[in-house]
């Protein structure tokens, strides 16, 4: 049996004012950026919960990042800062379950940095690529099968 | 109010182990303002023990629900039938909670899933500080308003002891000596001279050492 | 019964004798072992019999199991030496207190220093629950009721020989709110204390101020102050109070002349080092209680020199407070 090589999923959670508009430059530009990630829009990162974060992996997602604006320049004065403690939070909650705080990070881009958001994407998928499919995912398939 | 923490994932998992269908039932009060057990906090409980039993190839029937208050009947009482289809609770809530759960659902297994830790309030954001012991006799008319039951390392009538340095207590660099705090608000409301009357030995009985406590208002009763 | 000046004794301990016939008082302390070996005690015992006047029992100092109090304290008076007992408020409730409070009179201990106690987190067993059922205030309280009130603290009649203590407390006057530190100790004499003795006194200016305001107080007269001395071992050590122990204030001129002890001794010769830090240590030591002994007030000294037992002779010697008195039996 043939193994076919090892495509993680992986979902951004991304501000609207600088990492979808980064996306966005991303595409303007024609850089391109891995497939494997899952792009979710939001207003501003500060709306990201732990408990979306979680979802998101036990749901079968291999990685999750946040793409939020740079430091002291949110659109909604300190929404990345929340969204950097909650990021923080959820990982030690993977450590904790066993899925490993490393599949998750935080990342930032100002909306200009098309180059910047690829690389973050490529990045990523590396990583994620190296640790293998989540174990959550790999029990699901294991349960399913 | 009511100030819990989240107890280890591991201590949790291990208590449900052997029930196939568990309900993470969250508080909405207390448990809820200092987010240890509300209804965001029984989800992620809920979440994590899933992804964890999925590892571990167990069963992932885990419901979370969230209800306003696990220390009343009223509240307690409109999901029995939630509670029956489940094999065990996690309940979320205070100390308090979770036994009135075991009180009114007797054959069900019924787990604490965070551990009551004080009586207190969030001074900041993310910091939650000890206020009262329930002593049961209220001393703060003579303490300035701070509690030397709850705030003093040695629950002391007479102090500061001699270990009070720079604001600080012995026991710990980073906690105010509460009779330093003592002292300065006694200042400030002019009433000084308080510091220098000997407190009696304190009457403990109506504190824990009495015994269960209980108290009977005739006027509420039905 | 009176003293020699016609005071009149309540207790009649040695140490209530001396004080109240206006002898310069010598208490040293001695620390009880981990273990239950009484050799350890003769051994210190030894050093401190004709050096001092009456000898403080820690109890479980700094929150370590050491042999109990009460036990030692026996032991000290079949050597035919005067012990102090200690008793915190840490390990007991009023219940046990006062029962020990019984047998340690009956086994003829006749001086208690009353603490509130240091905390179990410091010692070997911080996972301890405590008790501070009182504190060192409201224990001397208990005290003094047993003894001229003949009443337990619950107010019931003590039938029978009542325990009579000579009462002592302990005093920081390094410790904060300063201000406020004079009036506990006055706090303490209204609670009944009769003696104190003091926390380590290395900064006398502020010692001597403390005295100062203890004496606008009026609280002179009512008490008989015992300022706390004790040797520095090494340099390390001495930095190691100045900065590492709260409330020890250590005068940066005893830093230095530590240091200065081992100029020209070479760092291998550690055994020559060690003797003139020790040589030193006890040289401050003595200077310190000629100068305490100066402040008006000041009716004795209570030396500290715990797992240093044996310095304790050479201190009183170089002090010039030997031979110590002798009192007609
Ligand atoms: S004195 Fe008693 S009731 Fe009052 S705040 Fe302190 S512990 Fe609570
Ligand atoms: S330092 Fe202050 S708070 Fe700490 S034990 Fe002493 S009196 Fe109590």
């Amino acid at each position: 049996m043939s193994e076919t090589p090892f495509e993680p999923e992986i979902t951004a959670f991304v501000c609207q004012y600088c990492g979808d508009m980064a996306a966005d430059s991303a595409g303007w530009n024609r850089i391109s950026y891995p497939a494997n990630v899952k792009i979710v829009r939001l207003p501003c990162t500060g709306k990201v919960d732990v408990h979306h974060i979680l979802n998101a992996f036990e749901h079968g997602a291999d990685g999750v990042y946040v793409v939020a604006c740079p430091e002291g320049n949110c659109h909604h004065i300190n929404g990345n800062l929340s969204a950097k403690r909650r990021v923080t939070y959820a990982k030690s909650l993977l450590d904790e379950v066993g899925v490993g705080g490393n599949r998750l990070e935080m990342f930032h881009v100002t909306a200009a940095q098309g180059d910047e958001f690829a690389r973050i994407a490529a990045e990523m998928t590396e990583r994620i690529r190296a640790l293998g499919p989540s174990p959550v995912r790999r029990a699901m398939g294991k349960s399913s099968g | 109010m009511i100030i819990a923490q989240r107890k280890p994932l591991e201590e949790i998992k291990e208590m449900v182990a052997s029930y196939e269908k568990v309900l993470v039932l969250g508080c909405g009060t207390c448990v809820a303002v200092c987010f240890a057990g509300g209804e965001k906090e029984a989800k992620l409980l809920a979440s994590e023990l899933r992804m964890a039993r999925q590892m571990e190839g167990k069963s992932t029937q885990i419901i979370d629900h969230t209800i306003q208050r696990q220390c009343e009947w009223e509240f307690i009482d409109p999901i029995k039938e939630l509670v029956a289809s489940v094999d065990a609770v996690v309940s979320t809530a205070c100390g308090i909670g979770v036994q009135g759960m075991a009180e009114r659902f007797e054959d069900k297994p019924i787990f604490p899933g965070v551990n009551t830790t004080f009586l207190g309030m969030p001074v900041q954001p993310g910091e939650f500080v000890e206020r009262c012991q329930a002593c049961g006799d209220c001393i703060l008319d003579l303490t300035g308003g701070v509690c030397p039951v709850a705030r003093c390392a040695k629950s002391l009538m007479n102090g500061p002891c001699g270990g009070s340095q720079n604001g600080k207590c012995e026991v710990n660099p980073e906690t105010p000596c509460a009779w330093q705090l003592i002292y300065d608000r006694l200042a400030k409301l002019g009433q000084l001279e308080r510091m220098m009357e000997i407190m009696p030995a304190k009457n403990w009985s109506t504190s824990r050492d009495g015994g269960l406590r209980k108290i009977i208002r005739e006027d509420l009763k039905l | 019964m009176s003293g020699d000046n016609g005071k009149e004794l309540v207790v009649g301990s040695k140490l209530e004798r001396l004080l109240k016939a206006g002898h310069f008082v010598v208490t040293g302390e001695l620390g009880p072992p981990q273990n239950a070996d009484r050799s350890v005690i003769e051994k210190k015992a030894g050093y401190l019999r004709d050096a001092v006047d009456a000898v403080n029992i820690t109890d479980n100092q700094t929150a370590v199991v050491r042999m109990c109090s009460m036990a030692v304290a026996k032991m000290l008076i079949d050597l035919g030496i005067e012990p102090i007992m200690q008793m915190t408020c840490r390990d007991r409730n009023r219940i046990a207190i006062q029962s020990d409070l019984l047998g340690a009179y009956a086994l003829g201990v006749r001086n208690l220093l009353c603490l509130t106690g240091d905390h179990q987190s410091f010692g070997n067993h911080p996972q301890a629950k405590n008790v501070h059922d009182l504190d060192s205030i409201t224990l001397i309280q208990m005290v003094r009721q047993m003894r001229d009130a003949k009443k337990f603290q619950c107010g019931e009649e003590i039938k029978g020989q009542e325990p009579r203590f000579f009462i002592g407390g302990a005093i920081n006057p390094f410790a904060d709110p300063f201000d406020f530190r004079p009036f506990r100790l006055a706090k303490k004499v209204k609670a009944g204390v009769e003696f104190v003795q003091s926390q380590l006194i290395f900064n006398v200016p502020k010692f001597r101020e403390y005295m100062k305001r203890c004496g606008d107080l009026g609280l002179l007269d009512k008490v008989y102050i015992l300022a706390g001395v004790g040797p520095i071992k090494s340099l390390a050590a001495a930095r190691y109070m100045a900065t590492s122990v709260p409330g020890m204030d250590v005068p940066q001129e005893y830093i230095d002349r530590m240091a200065n002890a081992v100029k020209g001794i070479p760092q291998e010769d550690k055994k020559a080092r060690r003797e003139a830090w020790e040589r030193e240590g006890i040289k401050i030591c003595a200077e310190i209680i000629q100068q305490v002994k100066e402040i008006p007030g000041v009716a004795g000294v209570h030396i500290m020199a715990i797992e240093w037992e044996s310095a304790v002779p050479e201190i009183v010697k170089e002090a010039g407070l030997l031979p110590r008195p002798k009192l007609e039996a």
